[in-house]
């Protein structure tokens, strides 16, 4: 057995989804204590950065979700301290955690993603962006998805279903973020696909885990907010699919996680429209979730990775980076 | 690498873990899928920050109470009671504590016998209590909308189908009751009780007409149903005449002249007196009291002796006139309540304008706001705290779907003083511009110019300044010398 490492868990922060963090957070906890490793809790603020340099781990567990944790900020700040971290470097982070950057490059990488369009707050006023609202319309359809390019929770991720309902929707996306994303709403079912770095020791490549499906509990496909909210949802892993689309689904996944350059652990969200059967992927999660109800740890669990496993080899892509 | 530690062989490994995840999962009562949390309350979380105006609390103001007339009360039960104070006391509450009780209604102008009287801890125990005895899964309740948001998360827990009936200046329209009353019963489906704030509502502001009081008490008689009243403010009437209770005008109707039948009447300290008590009470016809003492023995034994005994010691109490310190101090709320009010109204005239219309509450703690249809108050608030640095309490959540509701907003006048009031109404209003220029922007149409529209162009220079302001948690450079939110009060 190597000697235990010193690991500071960073989570909390103060970000919209502090609470989730906090329940990831604890669970790696308890995970890191059963693997023998020597703990260090930290609930990000102010004082993180002298906390860090004052406890000196061996490396930091990135639980924090949200605005800091996943936008590169966190991950900028403990390379210059020179603190090895989990998962992905400031450059995957700030590609996945931009909606608009993703697809742009997933885009230009020939994967599918829905088509989109987006609008930044300066460009309304400034260069009238407001006349290119009816080429959208025609061009996206309706309904459309419009959400802010950062964030990660179900505020302000709003339908709109006509023109009339398209401004609305595109300010209440304006509060949380500068940058908006307009996309074109498939309608289908809604999947994950998780992937884990490659073995510390087995040389090989990422892994696919199986796919997971959310299911609304509510027969109500307009409303996004069930996604986001524990208990609204229900998770089916495996998900039953045709063999081939859920190959499909994973191989999908795998190139997004090599485009953005990610590493260690991401979730891939995809569509399965419901017309025609096509995949389309979303958008990509750089710090996901590891509370008891989260997607990783039970697709994870689906692929014979116990949670403590996983919490093991998510430390591990401190080390290889 | 050795996983020896894990505590699970590799063998085993799944399904170990499976466990460690569902590990409470399958423990849970079924009930507790109603207890959900949504991004919206945990937005409302995080504006609970000293640097943030909040308009969003239902607090009254306690820094108005005199320290050395509670360090009196304190010492006289302390030195005067200390074992009584310490021990356990009666679930249905202490005989003198049910006296000041009684006085309280009776200032409400509603007799009450003591022995319908039930002690509870604060007003929200009554809503709990009501619930766990007359509520199984899918019963339902028919509130008003917008409602109590405190409320939300009771019903939820016990499963209720929750009908909401939308106010109007006079509160809950009693024809619109009945035909949902029909509608239900033409489902074969029955309400248990129907739950309304009828002075001054929390969040609506509105208070219920004497017409509609006098008609919800017959609606209830005929139909033989049940009415939770909820009057925590009754007493913080600031303008208008005084209105008689539901449970009066039952009682009334009754013949008695003594109790109610069919109205459950919840009462509490903690808005003329103090809500860190932890004091309330209900009236109740006597087998839904047994219910409820029963159901209270379940989940605290009693209410605090210590606060109660602090209590019948505040009743007691005189001021330099003879008079009961208890009326003299409800009087001072009065008029402190009544002028932060009207400074709030002024302020919304002022910052609002025409972009929103609200109530004009002749009591109690809340003005409810409601904007251009198109705006989210949600929305609204994550904007408005980030840049803004104030807080309310979001439309949504006073309505049980968590989805209507959605372009309005209660804000609390009663907690903070005048400059945080006008400084918090200006910020919001300030976002809201910000909003209704951006949408007029999208929809060409000329938002409303007003000089609050031409601050928030200036504003907008200052963003980087207040985007640091935000991550370092300092008062912002706008903040006036006169915000004191940091000073203990």
């Amino acid at each position: 057995m190597s000697a235990a490492k010193r690991v500071a868990v960073l989570k909390g922060g103060r970000s919209l989804e502090r609470k989730v963090s906090l329940r990831s957070g604890a669970q790696v906890q308890d995970a890191l204590q059963r693997l023998g490793e020597e703990v260090i809790a930290l609930d990000v603020g102010p004082e993180l950065i002298a906390q860090l340099l004052a406890a000196k781990p061996d490396a930091a567990f990135v639980a924090l979700h949200g605005r800091d944790g996943e936008d590169g900020t966190l991950q900028g700040l403990l390379e210059a301290i020179g603190v090895p971290y989990t998962g992905s470097g400031p450059a995957a982070c700030m590609c996945c955690t931009d909606k608009v950057l993703a697809k742009q490059l997933m885009l230009a990488a020939g994967i599918p993603t829905p088509d989109f369009c987006f609008l930044r707050e300066t460009s309304i006023k400034e260069l009238g962006a407001a006349a290119a609202l009816g080429a959208i319309e025609d061009r996206l359809g309706f309904p459309e998805v419009v959400k802010p390019a950062v964030g990660g929770s179900a505020l302000g991720v709003k339908f709109a279903r006509s023109g009339e309902q398209l401004p609305g929707a595109l300010v209440g996306a304006f509060s949380y973020d500068r940058t908006v994303l307009i996309e074109r709403y498939v309608r289908g079912r809604d999947l994950a696909v998780s992937i884990l770095g490659p073995e510390p020791e087995g040389g090989g490549g990422p892994l696919a885990l199986p796919v997971v499906e959310a299911v609304p509990r509510e027969e109500d496909f307009y409303d996004y907010e069930s996604r986001y909210e524990i208990g609204m949802t229900t998770f089916v892993c495996p998900a039953e699919l045709a063999a081939e689309t859920s190959e499909r689904a994973q191989e999908l996944a795998l190139q997004v996680y090599e485009l953005l350059d990610c590493h260690g652990v991401a979730r891939v969200d995809l569509m399965l429209e419901e017309d025609g059967g096509e995949l389309w992927v979303l958008e990509t999660n750089v710090v996901p979730g590891m509370t008891e109800t989260s997607l990783l740890p039970q697709a994870a669990d689906a692929a014979g990775i116990g949670f403590d496993e996983l919490v093991e080899r998510i430390l591990a892509s401190a080390f290889t980076r | 690498m050795d996983r020896s530690t894990s505590g699970a062989g590799d063998g085993r490994r799944a399904r170990a873990t499976a466990h460690e995840l569902a590990r409470y999962e399958s423990l849970f009562a079924a009930r507790t899928r109603g207890m959900k949390s949504s991004a919206m309350r945990e937005m409302m979380a995080l504006t609970e920050r000293p640097d943030v105006i909040s308009l969003a609390g239902g607090l009254p103001d306690t820094s108005t109470f005199a320290p050395e007339l509670y360090a009196k009360l304190m010492s006289r039960v302390a030195a005067e009671s200390t074992a009584r104070a310490l021990q356990y006391g009666p679930t249905e509450g202490m005989a003198a504590t049910v006296k000041c009780i009684t006085e309280v209604m009776a200032a409400e102008g509603t007799a009450v016998d003591p022995a319908e009287v039930i002690v509870t801890t604060g007003g929200q125990q009554v809503i709990d209590l009501v619930c766990k005895t007359l509520i199984d899964p899918g019963d339902v309740i028919v509130a008003e909308a917008p409602t109590y948001p405190g409320a939300v998360p009771t019903f939820s827990a016990y499963q209720a189908h929750v009908e909401q009936i939308e106010i109007d200046g006079d509160g809950m329209p009693i024809d619109a009751l009945e035909q949902t009353l029909d509608r239900l019963q033409e489902q074969g489906r029955r309400p248990k009780f129907i739950y309304t704030i009828p002075n001054f509502q929390n969040p609506g502001g509105v208070t219920m007409s004497l017409a509609r009081r006098r008609r919800l008490v017959e609606v209830a008689r005929e139909r033989e149903l049940l009415v939770l009243e909820d009057n925590p403010y009754g007493l913080l009437r600031y303008e208008g005449e005084k209105l008689p209770t539901l449970y009066s005008l039952d009682a009334h109707a009754v013949g008695r002249g003594g109790a109610s039948d069919l109205v459950i009447y919840l009462g509490t300290f903690s808005k003329i007196l103090s809500p860190g008590l932890r004091l309330g009470w209900a009236v109740a016809p006597r087998p839904v009291l047994e219910k409820l003492n029963l159901g209270k023995q379940g989940a605290d034994l009693c209410s605090s002796p210590v606060t109660q005994m602090f209590v019948a010691a505040y009743f007691d109490e005189r001021d330099a006139d003879g008079e009961q310190a208890w009326r003299a101090y409800v009087e001072r709320l009065r008029d402190l309540y009544r002028r932060r009010r009207d400074v709030m109204l002024e302020a919304l005239t002022e910052h609002f304008g025409e972009g929103a219309r609200w109530t004009s509450p002749q009591g109690g703690l809340f003005i409810w706001a409601t904007l251009d249809e198109r705006i989210d108050t949600t929305d609204l608030l994550a904007l408005a705290r980030k840049s803004e640095g104030v807080a309310f309490v979001p439309g949504r959540a006073a309505y049980v779907d968590g989805r209507s509701g959605a372009s309005s907003m209660r804000l609390n006048f009663a907690g903070v003083p005048d400059d945080d009031i006008r400084e918090g109404i200006r910020r919001i209003g300030r976002a809201m511009r910000e909003q209704l220029g951006l949408l007029g922007s999208l929809t060409g149409t000329v938002a409303p110019v007003t000089a609050a529209a031409a601050e928030a162009e200036t504003s907008r220079a200052s963003e980087t300044a207040a985007g640091l302001a935000d991550v370092v948690a300092l008062p912002r450079r706008g903040d006036l010398p006169t915000a004191r939110r940091h000073r203990d009060r």
